[in-house]
């Protein structure tokens, strides 16, 4: 009988820390707190009104900047869920787990977002208006994504369902698009929600990158920290393997051991 | 000239079901031709292993290699090369037997001939042919699972308590298949709880317990 | 075998159980057109509305029982160890995939010419612009069978989830809805404007969705 290698993927993890934070953290965490307040200021100060959409632009410096975050977390996702297909290494799994969580958060702001400028701008929470409706759509694919990962299974079926989840729903954020666009683009007056209209110039246009760049900070925090959360979380779950290895071993009990004829 | 690589070598294979470590660590080397019973307690890792050699279980530790194919690279390249009768019939049990038989002959690139030779093999009388699997009594249903099996004649056999649910007569021709097949050259692997009728077909006894082999 | 060959092999067993179980014939079916009356009873038989939304009723029900079909598809290959049958039985999970994609679209055309006459006769449709209704229909059917077959792995998996495989599987099908509804709409002279541009639209999805599935049908059969 041998025993599992040392140097394997067995051998007993160095001992776990007592909090997600370091310094990449910290760092990351104080520069989004400067950038939001920063964005505050500016967003809801310095920057002037719009001609076209008057005080309401300001809700563009947010909006603008979740949407995107979000969109770039699930192609992450699709990234990692790719990956993880190939080299089958958990941190490829937890990376896409994670990205897509925050996608999903960052999602649901967009829409509430949204519905905060439709208040103010049409007078109601709801339009049928293309952004609203492809988040949306995007936004309960994710959260599918989300649910399979709540349903207790192997590490490796999760890890394989999921990753494909991530890829069919990725392929399907450019077709949703062109589709809602057709669909109600062709009801309804250009609407700037979402885009980052052309002619926007000196502050607000710094506002948006602002937020931009702001938002992607933020981002790259909250990524690290959920995943260090779902990396512990693995290696709770798995901490007692070395253990199960030696119970199983001991089932054999001490007079383990047929005969050879 | 240099031995001929094993047709299973497994050392120190560790293989999870979930997190729990069913297999903890075999060292299992079965040559060519040969006939080996596994035996031990219920739960102790007999089907896993047998699992774990036609790659339907990944081994994340150790070594594992089956026909000379590494299994921790490529655990689905060997498949077609085995042949496994499992617990479960791995029939469609809404299709009749011929229907059944067809398909996975077909499947594995083998004429529906051999297949239909391989029922009468079995010895599967002719009336059951046009039913369907679930009309099948549980021991007609093994000697068909064995016949689906048989007609790809696999390199290596994996069956996981094989005389279960037989009769008499059919325990003898499942114990005369296999002779039959180690003495064409053919692997047998098998799990089974009735040692003295397993020892005569096997040429030797691996002994599983806790996931491991001895 | 090619694969292809073998993709047949697989389609020709799905159609076969399908025939010897007749669960189409006997549950889809019935509740396809269920479908359809309940919106008649929702709706109001005013010419109007019904008229107006037929389209959309017949792809919704579609989706519906597409659904349905899915989860039937899949529910065969859990029982008796066939799922383990299949990896050993030297089959290209490709070649599974594509089998399962054609056994579903040969269901699902069958339901949506059935649904068509169901429409026709309780709606008062007429059908017109042919060459259109049949691209869209068409394409609208692989799309929807090329998702349904890689979903259904899933959720024959996670069988304790039987809501599962919808919430997957619809709001991926939305374009595929919005597409086929007014592409119909265009082809039977309801609305105006480009229908082959949704019927393309339709016909990027269908091939997006059979590529990612034959390529992603190993690792699920493998490890589901």
């Amino acid at each position: 009988m041998t025993a599992p290698a040392p140097g394997s993927q067995l051998a007993a993890t160095r001992v776990a820390p007592n909090s997600t934070g370091s310094t990449a953290t910290r760092v990351l965490g104080t520069a989004s707190l400067a950038g939001l307040a920063a964005l505050a200021v500016f967003g809801l100060a310095i920057s002037p009104s719009d001609a076209k959409l008057g005080e309401t632009i300001r809700i563009l410096y947010m909006h603008v900047p979740t949407v995107s975050v979000a969109y770039l977390a699930f192609v992450l996702t699709a990234v990692a869920s790719a990956i993880y297909l190939w080299k089958r290494t958990e941190f490829w799994d937890l990376l896409a787990a994670s990205s897509a969580e925050i996608g999903v958060v960052f999602f649901g702001l967009t829409i509430f977002n949204g519905m905060m400028w439709g208040k103010t701008t049409w007078g109601t929470y709801w339009e049928w208006e293309p952004r609203l409706v492809t988040t949306t759509v995007l936004f309960i694919t994710y959260i599918g994504y989300l649910v399979v990962r709540t349903i207790p299974t192997e590490p490796r079926t999760r890890g394989t369902i999921s990753a494909v989840i991530g890829l069919m729903a990725v392929v399907n954020i450019p077709i949703t698009h062109k589709a809602v666009d057709w669909w109600r683009g062709l009801h309804q007056s250009g609407t700037v929600l979402g885009k980052v209209d052309p002619d926007m110039k000196g502050s607000q246009l710094f506002t948006t990158y602002l937020g931009l760049t702001t938002f992607l900070v933020l981002f790259a925090w909250l990524l690290i920290h959920r995943f260090r959360v779902a990396f512990l979380a693995e290696r709770a779950a798995e901490r007692g393997l070395q253990g199960a290895i030696a119970e199983r071993r001991a089932e054999g009990g001490p007079a383990g051991g047929g005969t050879r004829p | 000239m240099p031995p001929a690589s094993p047709a299973v070598h497994l050392r120190a294979a560790v293989a999870l079901l979930g997190r729990f470590p069913a297999l903890a660590g075999v060292d299992l080397d079965v040559d060519a031709g040969e006939v080996v019973l596994l035996h031990g307690p219920n739960g102790a890792g007999k089907t896993t292993v047998l699992r774990v050699c036609a790659g339907l279980v990944p081994v994340v530790d150790g070594e594992a290699e089956v026909l000379g194919v590494d299994l921790r690279a490529n655990r689905a390249a060997v498949r077609r090369r085995i042949g496994m009768v499992g617990h479960a019939s791995g029939l469609y049990a809404e299709l009749t037997v011929t229907e059944n038989i067809h398909f996975w002959a077909r499947a594995a690139g083998v004429g529906t001939a051999d297949g239909q030779a391989a029922l009468e093999r079995l010895e599967v009388a002719h009336r059951v042919w046009p039913l369907p699997v679930h009309a099948l009594s549980a021991g007609q249903r093994r000697r068909v699972a064995f016949a689906a099996m048989l007609a790809r004649r696999p390199e290596l056999w994996l069956l996981d308590e094989p005389h279960t649910g037989l009769d008499a007569a059919g325990r003898d021709l499942v114990d005369g298949l296999i002779a039959e097949a180690s003495a064409a050259g053919a692997t047998v692997l098998f799990a089974s709880h009735e040692l003295e009728r397993a020892d005569a077909v096997a040429g030797r006894r691996v002994h599983v317990e806790g996931g491991v082999a001895s | 075998m090619s694969l292809l060959g073998d993709a047949r092999l697989v389609a020709a067993k799905d159609l076969r159980l399908e025939r010897r179980s007749k669960v189409g014939l006997a549950q889809m079916l019935p509740f396809a057109l269920l479908v359809l009356l309940l919106f008649a009873f929702a709706l109001d038989p005013d010419r109007g509305v019904l008229d107006r939304a037929t389209a959309g009723l017949f792809w919704v029900t579609v989706l519906f029982t597409a659904v349905l079909a899915v989860q039937r598809a899949f529910s065969v290959e859990v029982d008796d160890g066939v799922m383990d049958s299949l990896r050993l039985s030297g089959l290209a999970p490709a070649a599974i995939y594509l089998g399962k994609v054609a056994a579903l679209v040969v269901q699902l055309a069958v339901l949506e010419v059935v649904l068509a006459l169901g429409v026709v006769v309780l709606y008062h449709a007429s059908l017109e612009g042919w060459p259109l209704l049949l691209a869209v229909a068409a394409l609208s059917t692989l799309g929807i069978a090329a998702v349904g077959a890689t979903y259904g792995v899933v959720a024959a998996r996670l069988r304790q989830s039987s809501a599962l495989l919808p919430l997957l599987l619809l709001p991926l099908l939305a374009p595929v809805l919005i597409a086929a509804t007014r592409g119909s709409d265009v082809a039977l002279g309801r609305e105006a404007g480009g229908g082959w541009s949704w019927a393309a639209l339709l016909g990027v999805f269908a091939v997006a969705y059979l590529g990612l599935g034959a390529a992603l049908f190993r690792p699920l059969l493998e490890d589901t």
